[in-house]
């Protein structure tokens, strides 16, 4: 009985002791200790909810907010029109970011110092200019550059147009908003390549990949993981910048159209609330998305299928999974896995 | 013109698969390889042995031209690795031409570096669809056969994350493996593994040079060496101390220094 010593080949002839070295056969006893009180936190609380309560009554009839005004405009139909123009920009120049971003980002880290050049410089320009200040001078590109020609220098071009005419300020904005943020983008892409282990790259071209192959088949699938959370954030981020585009000046969207009709009404303040209202239900739905993406894709890249296969045969007749820093998980700059990676189950191997 | 290329033909069993003249490589001012001169012949099995730092590691990626030499020349099956030689002069070659010449040249990792976003089986299939560009059914038969060869038939599906680590050296030599190569270099492939999971792929390794395939392995397991090298070479500090053959080497170190490093591991 106390001789249990944790041998695995004694095996055969004595049966493998349960649990760790201890008195045998008694049951372990459930703590029973009472719990550690905070009386502070129910005062704060209490206070802080008191607080609150009171602004909330002050702010209901506080006749500056203008409720019914709030009520009125909420849903009126230049407001639901805006809000729709909102979602476009938002989208629109969302998905050209990302394009580019993911192109910069392969630029400055392919081993063309050329690519490496034109990616460094574009970050520069784009993360060094005030957002605001880019939307103006697209604003004005048709003060600078009044007609657009494709065609071979010093000759008369193939094709020409006026840039007034052919750029509207609903394509400028999202010509503004999409150039800066592919900048931003630019740098969390590079930062999911650079996550994926530098031996994922040996192997693929020990293999004979090529560059292109090893990126698109090996280090961009494997970096989503780290790309898709912070991209979230960037969505967010975007449909609140949208608000800028007044600088282009376009005013069909939320924030714009909520002061123009302000501008009409001499009553500000239930206006803005309005838009705020409308941005934070966007803002709301977009948060319970990236939360669902971040979980889809925060799992281990191995780990999706523990689950539906049986886990004890998963780690094969000999048991224990060699953790491996590298091997089965890149080293994430992201959030940690969602589903540990089995760290050592050659001990747990039976949950 | 034909008569010239007839005694070439002839003599391409002697060129050897490997031929290393007073190769040299250096990061910077630090000289990890310092004039290497070795030859490995077709179908053998030669095994570099030697502390950490040595530059075994090194040799071996200057072999497939993850590396690139700093002095000297290397030729696997009589042809300069990364460089192409016109009228005596040495061309850069390519990144196109450098990886049609490592297609020939497998490699084994220490910590494996299987993907892990593919299964066992989409791994061993990668290189051959993407890189040769054969049939998809073709290469998933062979590749079946080579898990099959490697013991691991039922374990196609899995994710290397659900592998042991000796379950995920023998698919990455069953990858290296599909794209057939003529030589096959081993950089410590059972250093990150399990002591109870080596010999498992120790068992692969002993298969794959008996069936006469030339191989370059760099290791610790002095049995292994002793069992299966033709040929036995001890680096430390970027030189060849000692080479010949292993039994030799292993029993009865010459050099100061292999007796000494030979104390301490066997």
């Amino acid at each position: 009985m106390s001789s249990t010593t944790p041998n695995g080949s004694a095996a055969g002839s004595t049966p493998p002791p349960a649990g760790p070295v201890g008195p045998v056969s008694t049951e372990s006893v459930p703590i029973k200790a009472i719990r550690l009180r905070h009386p502070w936190r129910i005062v704060f609380a209490v206070v802080l909810i008191a607080i609150f309560a009171l602004i909330a009554v002050d702010a209901a009839f506080r006749p500056a907010y203008d409720w019914p005004a709030v009520g009125k405009y909420l849903f009126d139909r230049r407001i639901s029109q805006a809000a729709v123009v909102t979602i476009q920009l938002t989208v629109f120049s969302m998905v050209i970011a990302i394009v580019l971003g993911v192109l910069l980002a392969v630029m400055r880290l392919s081993p063309n110092p050329v690519f490496k050049s034109i990616a460094w410089f574009y970050l520069w320009v784009f993360r060094g200019t005030p957002v605001y200040v880019q939307l103006t001078i697209w604003g004005l590109i048709s003060l600078i550059y009044t007609s657009i020609d494709i065609g071979i220098p010093f000759m008369d071009p193939w094709v020409s147009f006026q840039t007034q005419a052919a750029l509207n300020t609903f394509t400028l904005a999202i010509i503004g908003l999409a150039l800066n943020e592919a900048a931003y983008m630019a740098e969390i892409v590079r930062a999911g390549l650079l996550s994926v282990d530098r031996g994922q790259e040996e192997a693929s071209t020990a293999l004979g990949m090529s560059w292109v192959q090893t990126m698109t088949r090996v280090i961009l699938p494997q970096s989503m993981r780290v790309i898709i959370p912070p991209t979230g954030n960037e969505v967010i981020s975007m449909l609140k910048t949208t608000s800028l585009v007044t600088a282009v000046p376009f005013s069909f969207e939320l924030f714009t159209r909520s002061r123009d009709i302000s501008a009409e009404t001499f009553n500000p303040i239930p206006l803005l609330i309005v838009a705020s209202i409308w941005y934070l239900f966007f803002t709301s739905i977009l948060m319970v998305g990236q939360y669902f993406l971040e979980k889809r894709f925060a799992r281990g890249v191995g780990d999706r299928q523990v689950d539906k296969k049986d886990p004890g045969t998963a780690t094969g007749v000999i048991t224990g999974v060699v953790p491996v820093p590298g091997a089965g998980q890149p080293t994430a700059v992201g959030p940690p896995p969602a589903g540990d990676p089995p760290i050592n189950p050659g001990s747990g191997g039976a949950r | 013109m034909s008569d010239m290329k007839m005694p070439e033909t002839a003599s391409r069993a002697d060129v050897p698969m490997v031929l290393s003249e007073q190769v040299s490589k250096s990061f910077g001012s630090n000289e990890v390889l310092k004039s290497i001169s070795l030859e490995v012949k077709r179908g053998e099995v030669m095994c570099l042995v030697g502390p950490s730092g040595s530059g075994k590691s090194t040799f071996l990626r200057c072999i497939n031209h993850l590396e690139v030499l700093s002095a000297g020349r290397l030729s696997v099956d009589g042809e300069l690795i990364g460089f192409r030689e016109t009228h005596g002069k040495l061309y850069e070659m390519a990144p196109k031409e450098a990886s049609k010449q490592r297609r020939d040249i497998g490699m084994v990792f220490q910590r494996f570096n299987l993907f892990p976003h593919m299964t066992a089986l989409q791994n061993v299939m990668e290189a051959p669809i993407r890189v040769k560009g054969l049939p998809k059914a073709q290469v998933e038969q062979n590749a079946r056969d080579l898990l099959a060869r490697v013991g691991l038939a039922e374990r196609a599906d899995y994710y290397p994350a659900h592998l042991s680590g000796g379950q995920q050296q023998r698919v990455a030599i069953a990858r290296a493996l599909a794209m057939e190569p003529k030589l096959m270099l081993f950089d410590e492939p059972t250093s990150a593994l399990d002591p109870e999971l080596v010999g498992e792929v120790l068992d692969v390794m002993k298969g794959l040079a008996k069936s006469g395939m030339t191989m370059i392995v760099v290791t610790h397991e002095m049995g292994f060496a002793k069992e299966v090298a033709d040929s036995l070479v001890f680096m430390d500090g970027g030189v060849v101390v000692e080479a010949g053959d292993p039994e030799q080497v292993l029993t009865n170190p010459q050099h100061a220094r292999t007796q000494a490093f030979l104390s301490k591991v066997l």
